[in-house]
């Protein structure tokens, strides 16, 4: 009777052991998995699929069971790649995936430097100061177009990179 | 007779024997083009950057005169082939794998072919110390006129950092039609000899190789001749079977060497140092002559060609100018290349100017098409033919897959585009192409990456900043707050009083 009791004590004690150990270290593999949804988005910070950029949108992926074809950016292959690392069904994009690398492009005869564009952009490519001319990095621009939106006067509009 | 012995080769794996096609370019010597009423300058006619120009439309210039410097890292000028004014800087139709227009200064020539006044004539090479001599070869704006355009001062200003052992020229000339090179040592081995000499100043070596095939008896006997003249015991002349593609860098490395080269590395990797002859007697002309490279030396030949043969012009002749000289095409004229039938890049225009990469016009009467593409049986005759020992028929089947990891670990990278597996293949599958094609892919999507990562950090270091400013003002908040709570509700007061007497008093 007692060995009965000490063994499943035991048992018990070990896989308590060994559940904790697990929940442990299966939270930094996740904690690992959003880095690696994250590597696969496009980075553009756009704001497109409801978070406030990739990073949380990798995390609400991994934690919330968010759907992964919200990223119109990374289009259909961003997709494939998420379902690939994810063991998930291909789904269509919810929305029209973004054709090609675009870019912002002010016009700087109608920029009233306002600088409501530059606190906009997530990733610091537009410079100008207030009541001067504003213009865009073009090479560090990743075409989110949260700018867009925030020019009073529409001078900013989307053009192909090439 | 054989002028030069054929010893102690290493040996190439795979590789053709092609039909030369050489003889009708080679008949006559080297004909000199007359100054076109209009030259066409790009100014990306190198590996890197593009060059910046640095005239302007309707300004004057003369011949040899500095029209574009390089910019960036890697890069070579741009001069004037001859004298004329500057009539427009636009996109034109060019010779590249990808894309058609590039920018160009065109220059409407004046028929004076003035030469600019050098401002000081440096003393001989000889005389000055290796890294001066490399600093000149950087100012002839010389690239590698292999076809690899390679800036020629920076390949040796990499190669000086590296244990080198041997300089070798490369005379070796494999790719069918094209005979440049070969016309080039026949007429003008003591330049390339010279040029040989300059080059081993500058690295600071004693020992070189000018190696040159062995179905071109008349370039090795005026090699020979010249070597015999300078009695220089630094330079050994050798001579190599006619496979192609052993002309290629790496392959060359490894014939003359038995030491091969390796991947993803550079001849420089195993102590060589490769350099194409017409780029060793471009740097003659420099550094002896003072005529920066403003000319080259082309082969005009095939079918389509009224009188093939090889031909001293300027940069920036158009093809047509070239055309009209050798006597027009023929009736039989269809597809016009630029470079070789191997290699080259079939264009839709003869608009398209002589640039410091064209070794040479192939005009043929009709498209070499393969037949129709079938199947691939993996009959493996493409992997015996491959100079690089890597397996065609496996790269192909990833290719088609996509699979990037596996494409790479077969060593796609390493494929150095010869065609010798489209040309064995029986089922005709343009295996160059999808290769090519595949490598543009890979490209493309690291380029995306890298942006993407870039991106990823400027996000992080601005919200990295935001949340500092935050936190700085929230502070700068609380402190305030603590200070007037330290104070006590009697100085709060004062304070009020003191604010309400001045609004008084206004």
């Amino acid at each position: 009777m007692i060995t009965a009791i000490v063994t499943i004590a035991l048992i018990a004690l070990l896989a308590g052991l060994a559940l904790s150990y697990a929940s442990r270290s299966l939270a930094s593999e996740s904690d690992g998995l959003i880095e690696q949804v994250n590597a696969l988005l496009p980075q553009t910070q756009c704001a497109q699929c409801g978070y406030p950029g990739c990073r949380p949108y990798a995390a609400a992926i991994i934690e919330d069971d968010a759907p992964i074809n919200l990223c119109p950016p990374g289009g259909d292959n961003t997709v494939r790649r998420l379902a690939d690392l994810l063991g998930k069904n291909i789904v269509p994009l919810a929305e029209e995936a973004t054709h090609g690398h675009i870019v912002a492009v002010i016009d700087e005869s109608r920029c009233i430097g306002c600088t409501h564009c530059r606190t906009a952009c997530p990733v610091d490519a537009i410079v100008g100061a207030h009541q001067l001319m504003h213009t865009i990095i073009k090479s560090e621009c990743t075409g989110c177009e949260l700018c867009v939106i925030r020019c009073p006067v529409d001078c900013i509009s989307m053009q192909s990179a090439a | 007779m054989s002028a030069a012995p054929t010893y102690d080769l290493g040996k190439l794996h795979g590789g053709l024997r092609l039909q030369a096609n050489k003889s009708a370019s080679t008949a006559q010597a080297i004909h000199k083009v007359p100054v076109p009423a209009q030259l066409v300058l790009p100014i990306a006619q190198h590996v890197g950057d593009p060059a910046q120009p640095v005239v302007g439309i309707g300004e004057r210039v003369l011949k040899g005169q500095l029209i574009a410097e390089p910019d960036g890292a890697l890069g070579a000028p741009v001069h004037a082939s001859s004298s004329g004014k500057i009539v427009a800087i636009e996109p034109w139709p060019v010779s590249r794998r990808y894309g058609e227009n590039a920018p160009c200064i065109v220059i409407e020539c004046d028929g004076e072919d003035r030469h600019i006044e050098r401002a000081e004539i440096p003393p001989a090479y000889d005389t000055l110390p290796p890294d001066v001599v490399l600093t000149q070869i950087l100012q002839g704006g010389i690239v590698g006129l292999g076809g690899a355009v390679f800036p020629t001062a920076q390949k040796l200003m990499q190669a000086v950092t590296c244990e080198l052992k041997y300089l070798i020229l490369n005379g070796v000339e494999c790719e069918p039609y094209i005979s440049c090179d070969d016309a080039l040592m026949r007429e003008y081995a003591r330049e390339i000899v010279g040029g040989a000499q300059i080059l081993l100043h500058a690295l600071e070596l004693d020992s070189g190789y000018i190696v040159v095939e062995s179905d071109k008896p008349e370039a090795i006997h005026a090699i020979a001749d010249v070597l015999a003249e300078v009695s220089d015991d630094r330079l050994v002349l050798k001579q190599v079977p006619s496979i192609y593609p052993s002309g290629g860098e790496d392959q060359l490395v490894q014939l003359v060497t038995n030491l091969e080269v390796p991947s993803g590395g550079l001849p420089t990797d195993v102590g060589c140092l490769v350099q194409n002859v017409g780029t060793t007697a471009a740097i003659y002309d420099w550094i002896i002559n003072h005529e920066p490279l403003i000319a080259r030396v082309t082969t005009i030949t095939g079918d389509g060609i009224a009188q093939p043969m090889n031909l001293d012009v300027r940069i920036g002749t158009t093809v047509a100018d070239v055309v009209n000289f050798v006597g027009g095409y023929t009736d039989r004229a269809e597809q016009l290349i630029i470079g070789g039938p191997m290699t080259g890049k079939t264009v839709t225009t003869d608009r398209v100017p002589i640039v410091k990469a064209t070794n040479c016009i192939l005009v043929l009467s009709q498209d070499p098409a393969l037949g129709p593409e079938m199947p691939c049986i993996r009959c493996g005759n493409c992997a015996a033919v491959c100079p690089v020992q890597l397996l065609p028929q496996q790269l192909f089947w990833y290719a088609c897959a996509d699979d990037e990891a596996k494409i790479r670990s077969y060593g796609l990278t390493d494929c150095i585009e010869c065609g010798c597996c489209d040309l064995v293949c029986p089922s005709h599958i343009p295996l160059t192409f999808d290769f090519r094609m595949a490598k543009a892919r890979y490209r493309e999507m690291a380029d995306e990456k890298a942006r993407a990562e870039r991106a990823r950090l400027r996000f992080e270091a601005r919200n990295e900043r935001l949340e500092k400013q935050q936190k700085a003002r929230d502070d700068e908040l609380s402190r305030q707050k603590e200070t007037a709570q330290q104070a006590g509700p009697e100085a709060i007061a004062a304070i009020l009083k003191r604010k309400q007497q001045a609004k008084d008093e206004d």
